[in-house]
């Protein structure tokens, strides 16, 4: 086993910024506003980190998909520990209409290239709430998946993976190499301290194309028109339960 | 209310900053912002309130595992070997949460440990810096005392030789950090007739027989930067704690004033920054007259005033640091930049007051905190009145010279 993990990292609008949608409808404004690494990301890098600390793998290698702000992320997920980087460029239009199929396609070719034995992802970017790079990176390697991990311990070859779900937790045991997307409590991401800053500068960040890995951008998704949630409309107070059942059969809701 | 800090930093400054350097310094910012954000800002509020930090040595320890302790002090030491520019950016950060703890944080890390860097010996250094640079250790540094403030050479805590010891009798007063202090630099008179060529630097350990530290003072701003009077009665320093050479203190002191004015100049752009933080949001939020207030012109105005002191200060101070990072060492322009930051700060702080109307005036918002801060930085450090007359009087001699 190659002792490699492969970490998806993505550069992401900050969770504390006031999103505004473009006056066209197209999207949503990211000129001049705050971007950082998407924080299910930032857990995933954590839990890499943490697994090469305790000696159950080798190597952390960070990987990013974007133009070239994307490899913002990748040096802070050096920062955090990870050992070097790959910057897969896409840009403009291509880098628009990104989404998981294409980010899965590249990261498959990648694990493949790379020889990796794990691939950590964050569950889904807090953008688009997409949730599915994880599943399908997983399908396209044809490589059991532990999603939504909340706890991941290495045993042997097997991965023991504890999965939030709607009914509780579910403990499964995996074959490696496999996929795992990172869930809120796996874990505390540390902070980059400035020693690791420094360190992180001589960390090597290699820049791939995707045409270089056989990957076609072209996607399936066309974005007709953003727009904002609807202004909550004030409520109405009822006097009786009578009145409560009238109102919701007269608006259809029963 | 509760913002965030992702608005009104210059995108000017970013730009300006990205030289060689590129990812440093944003990367650097960014950890520190988030550090302080989940480790300080929630005691913020009631730090300034209570007078206090409880979780203060807690939080040093933290600061010494980010390697925030000892930016410009060497690697070999448990510093992070960084220069001016990166501590400026550094204290900040923090001083836009708290100004009070970056205060504190200036006092250690700039007025204690980097003038140890530049004077100590090697066994000093040894001795002192690495719990400095861990946390474990606080740091100060005491020139003033209850009547020689400005006219600090005129001191008259007295060092007397006796053998191997020297015996420290008097008082130092206004001292940062004074009450938690484990290792502070102090300066006292070793030769009282030599008036300024009669200061020595000694380094002070807490316990020391003789040591002790009064009340704690009760502070207009800064509340939380425990500040306190030292008292030294037949205190016996050794002799080989004499940092820099014998009778030259006031060359340690007053080079030492340059570089302490050059990053305390940071604390004022953070207040700054932690006004326009606040203020700007709110002005579009607080509706008047049918409309979200920042919409009026003369909020408008004032929004643009805020922002031009602070970008002008910022530049200036940025420009000052890297200058220093190469070198150029400037007594003329380190007192300069605390003089316009300062001065400046007070007055952003008061239009962010005025912003905020009746709610600016509550102390359930933090505008008055940022207010009472603000002014001492017009004081600390060398007042507006002595950067004044330093920066006068450079010109003098540049005339009288030819």
């Amino acid at each position: 086993m190659s002792g490699r993990v492969l970490v998806g990292v993505k550069r992401v609008i900050d969770y504390a910024v006031k999103i505004r949608v473009k006056p066209d409808n197209s999207g949503v404004v990211t000129d001049g506003v705050k971007h950082s690494m998407n924080p299910f990301c930032e857990i995933a890098v954590e839990e890499a980190v943490k697994l090469k600390e305790k000696k159950l793998i080798k190597e952390v290698v960070a990987v990013s998909c974007g133009p070239q702000q994307a490899q913002e992320t990748i040096r802070t997920a050096l920062a955090m520990g990870a050992d070097r980087g790959i910057h897969v460029q896409v840009t403009g239009k291509d880098y628009e209409t990104l989404g998981p199929l294409q980010v899965s396609k590249i990261l498959a070719a990648l694990a493949k290239k790379e020889d990796a034995q794990l691939i950590i992802l964050g569950k889904q970017a807090i953008d688009d709430d997409c949730n599915q790079t994880g599943q399908m990176t997983a399908a396209l390697l044809d490589w059991p998946q532990g999603t939504f991990a909340s706890e991941v311990s290495m045993e042997g070859d097997k991965l023991k993976v504890v999965r939030e779900i709607d009914g509780g937790l579910e403990m499964i045991k995996i074959n490696t190499p496999a996929v795992v997307s990172a869930d809120l409590r796996l874990n505390t991401p540390r902070y980059a301290t400035l020693p690791n800053i420094m360190k992180a500068k001589k960390k090597k960040i290699a820049n791939v194309n995707p045409a270089d890995l056989g990957v076609d951008l072209t996607s399936r998704v066309e974005i007709l028109r953003v727009d904002e949630p609807p202004q909550r409309q004030a409520g109405v107070k009822v006097e009786t339960v009578d009145d409560l059942v009238g109102k919701l059969k007269d608006t259809g809701r029963i | 209310m509760k913002f965030s800090g992702v608005l009104g930093f210059c995108e000017i400054c970013r730009v300006c900053i990205l030289q060689k350097k590129s990812y440093l310094l944003p990367s650097l910012r960014e950890s520190v912002r988030k550090f302080c954000a989940e480790q300080l800002a929630p005691h913020a509020d009631e730090i300034d309130k209570k007078n206090e930090f409880p979780e203060m040595r807690d939080f040093w320890k933290a600061m010494g595992e980010m390697g925030l302790l000892g930016i410009t002090a060497p690697v070999e030491f448990g510093g992070t070997g960084m220069g001016y520019l990166e501590h400026v950016i550094v204290m900040e950060e923090i001083s836009r949460v708290s100004a009070a703890i970056a205060l504190s944080y200036g006092a250690h890390s700039n007025l204690c440990v980097n003038q140890m860097v530049r004077h100590g010996n090697e066994e000093q250094k040894e001795k002192y810096l690495p719990k400095l640079m861990t946390g474990e250790h606080v740091g100060a540094l005491a020139m003033s005392e209850p009547n020689a403030g400005s006219d600090v050479v005129s001191m008259k805590l007295k060092a007397v030789k006796e053998g191997n010891y020297y015996v420290l009798n008097g008082n130092k007063f206004w001292i940062t950090n004074g009450p938690d202090a484990d290792v502070l630099i102090v300066y006292a008179k070793t030769d009282p007739d030599a008036h300024q060529r009669g200061i020595t630097a000694f380094i002070i350990e807490k316990g020391m027989p003789g040591f002790s530290t009064a009340q704690k003072l009760d502070k207009l701003g800064m509340r939380g930067s425990n500040t306190c009077e030292l008292i030294f009665e037949d205190c016996k320093v050794p002799a080989k704690n004499i940092l820099g050479p014998l009778n030259k203190g006031v060359y340690v002191m007053m080079s030492g004033l340059d570089l302490e004015r050059l990053v305390l100049a940071s604390g004022p752009i953070g207040i700054m920054q932690a006004v326009l933080d606040f203020a700007i949001p709110y002005l579009h939020v607080r509706e008047a007259f049918g409309q979200k207030i920042g919409h009026f012109q003369l909020m408008q105005g004032k929004m643009a005033d805020m922002y031009t002191r602070l970008s002008s200060c910022r530049q200036y101070l940025y420009n000052v640091a890297r200058a220093c990072d190469k070198g150029h060492f400037s007594a003329k322009d380190c007192a300069g930049v605390i003089l316009y930051c300062a001065e400046n700060a007070t007055q952003v702080a008061l239009d962010g007051i005025q912003c905020l109307g009746g709610n600016g005036y509550i102390n359930d918002y933090p505008m008055g905190r940022f207010l009472r801060d603000a002014k001492l930085y017009e004081i600390g450090a060398g007042t507006s009145e002595v950067r004044r007359l330093i920066i006068g009087r450079a010109f003098n001699s540049i005339l009288i010279l030819k």
